[in-house]
């Protein structure tokens, strides 16, 4: 009796995890696996050409100035976005760890901006940063400071772009930061106020430290997500050329430069070899996060 | 006096800044709504209007009537994609959640490892593969193809995992084996309506997330099956000089998460601090 009930229960186990793995393998694991063997052929859409070329090119991929400008354009607009994006979500995790009075409002207030779709972020931003009639250059002249062409320069469109993806996404951190926040026990924060510890020292001396570990959860989220930059550059940009980032290419990011080579230039190898160094890239990211997060707990 | 200042915590400082930051937080939001409601010539005017105009209900049917675009189907194409796929993840997360928790079968610990792994892997990359595997099925372009590769998500497993293993008391289960249910019949009638809070949480960000998505259903529709975020791009790159008429599109797609927003924005704000916090 207690045997047949066991084995019904690993019948039913895996077949109600089944479904899940089952998608997930098909249209998931699968595309990025086979990525890898795209990335060593010439590979054309339209000619049905299919030729294997070893690793030409990824040859190629590491003497293109155009892939190199990307990967530094990604790169920048992640730093310049991540960096003030974490220490303000922090900033705002505290304040609201605090007993506010109608504190699901607050909450709210800081979430809103991510109902606000990626898309609809680029082109409202997109006319917040318009060159004539936008308002960011409306309140500089405001303040006697010179109107910028927000799209024309390199940092002034990854600035752009960066206030874009702090505007969406801090309040979101914030709050999990500040789910992290409550489950650091109210006695520290107690016997520090008691020895007389100053908020601003509390801060750095129970705050920060009990974070760490959220804190390296979300940069590893933060970067997988900034890696992969696409949509806000692209709507940031207007007109047919859209995809390839300013016309200096200023703002285009490597995803950008992937869709633009497999869908518009129509080689799937050679974007499958950007995909490919990209995962890569944000492989080795992560491992580094991890890394990190080992050493703060060994550190414990 | 002065001892409940401290226990209230709260300084009027704080109140001023926490209002800072949501004005600022609702800003770009309401920039839309005031340029959704004006005419062109405003718009390009300086200083840049301030207050809503009287022009959204004809900004609003210019988007409609834009064949281009072909908004109307757009959101009758979002609203079918993310329903589907939100049906999907609740069903196939809970299912799987549940045996993650509560049943017993060999390669379970491993198996749940591997979830969380898959949490992690940027899928996204793979669109190039996917894009051909949605060819050579005879679904590209179509809505299925949008669909397909989100109907299970790793996330949602370990949410309602996490929800179930504490939400369901084993006694309920075990009761249940005696009268002689099945398992599949334990998890409609017992374990689901049990989990319906963590599964109405899940709904609701999936939801979101689903009708937000933009790059893949970017690449993979056609021209006569966009999403209402393909529809923005199309809206945005084609006109840009029509700024009311982008703006109100931009509403349009906006308003529908604004307001599932506003009903049932306590339980997102939930769903995401529990989510961070387990991850």
């Amino acid at each position: 009796m207690a045997r047949t009930r066991l084995a019904r229960q690993q019948g039913a186990g895996l077949a109600f995890v089944s479904p899940y793995f089952l998608v997930f393998a098909v249209f998931g694991l699968f595309p990025l696996v086979y990525t890898a063997w795209v990335s060593m052929h010439e590979w054309t859409l339209l000619a049905g050409k299919v030729e294997f070329v070893g690793l030409a090119n990824y040859r190629e991929l590491m003497a293109d100035s155009a892939f190199w400008r990307a990967l530094v354009n990604t790169f920048g607009i992640f730093v310049l976005a991540t960096v003030p994006q974490l220490i303000l979500a922090t900033v705002l995790a505290q304040l609201l760890n605090t007993r506010l009075r109608s504190r699901t409002f607050w909450r709210m207030g800081v979430l809103l901006p991510n109902v606000a779709s990626v898309a609809a972020v680029g082109i409202i931003f997109g006319m917040i940063f318009a060159r004539d009639f936008g308002i960011a250059n409306w309140l500089l002249e405001q303040i006697g400071l010179d109107r910028v062409d927000w799209r024309a320069h390199r940092w002034s469109s990854w600035i752009a772009i960066a206030v874009m993806v702090d505007w969406r996404w801090t309040g979101y951190n914030a709050l999990i930061l500040l789910a992290a926040l409550q489950s650091v026990p109210k006695e520290l924060y107690e016997a520090a106020r008691i020895d007389g510890a100053s908020s601003w020292r509390q801060f750095w001396s129970i705050t920060v430290p009990m974070l760490r570990p959220t804190l390296i959860f979300v940069t590893i989220v933060a970067t997988i997500g900034g890696i992969q930059l696409f949509t806000e550059p692209l709507l940031f940009n207007t007109g047919a050329n859209a995809i390839s980032g300013g016309n200096r290419s200023q703002f285009q990011t490597v995803a950008m430069y992937l869709v633009q080579q497999a869908f518009t230039g129509q080689r799937f190898g050679y974007a499958s070899t950007i995909a490919w160094v990209l995962f890569l890239i944000i492989a080795v990211v992560a491992a580094i996060n991890l890394l990190l997060l080992r050493r703060i707990r060994s550190a414990d | 006096m002065s001892l409940r200042t401290r226990a209230a915590g709260a300084s009027p400082l704080m109140y001023v800044t926490l209002t800072f930051v949501v004005l600022l937080s609702a800003a770009p939001l309401y920039f839309m709504l005031v340029m959704a409601s004006r005419a062109n010539s405003d718009i390009l005017g300086i200083p840049p209007p301030l207050l809503p105009g009287d022009q959204l209900v004809s900004n609003v049917d210019r988007v409609f009537a834009n064949a281009d675009v072909q908004f109307a189907e757009a959101l009758l194409n979002t609203l079918i994609v993310a329903s589907v796929a939100t049906l999907a993840v609740v069903v196939t997360s809970a299912l799987a959640g549940f045996a993650f928790a509560k049943l017993k079968f060999r390669g379970r610990n491993v198996l749940l490892v591997v979830v969380v792994a898959t949490m992690m892997v940027p899928v996204q990359l793979g669109l190039i593969p996917l894009y051909m595997l949605m060819t050579k099925l005879g679904l590209a372009g179509g809505l299925a193809s949008v669909t397909l590769p989100f109907l299970v998500s790793g996330f949602g497993v370990f949410f309602m995992r996490q929800y179930a293993a504490q939400a369901i008391p084993d006694e309920l289960i075990e009761a249940a084996r005696v009268d002689g249910a099945s398992t599949l019949r334990i998890f409609w009638s017992i374990v689901f309506p049990a989990l319906r809070p963590a599964a109405a949480v899940l709904g609701l960000l999936t939801f979101m997330e689903r009708w937000n998505d933009f790059l893949w259903p970017y690449i993979a529709l056609d021209f006569d099956h966009p999403t209402v975020q393909v529809a923005l791009s199309r809206l945005s790159g084609g006109y840009y000089t029509d700024q009311a008429l982008v703006m109100a599109g931009t509403l349009m797609g906006t308003l529908p998460l604004v307001l599932v927003f506003i009903l049932f924005g306590r339980q997102i704000v939930g769903g995401i601090m529990e989510g961070g916090l387990k991850s």
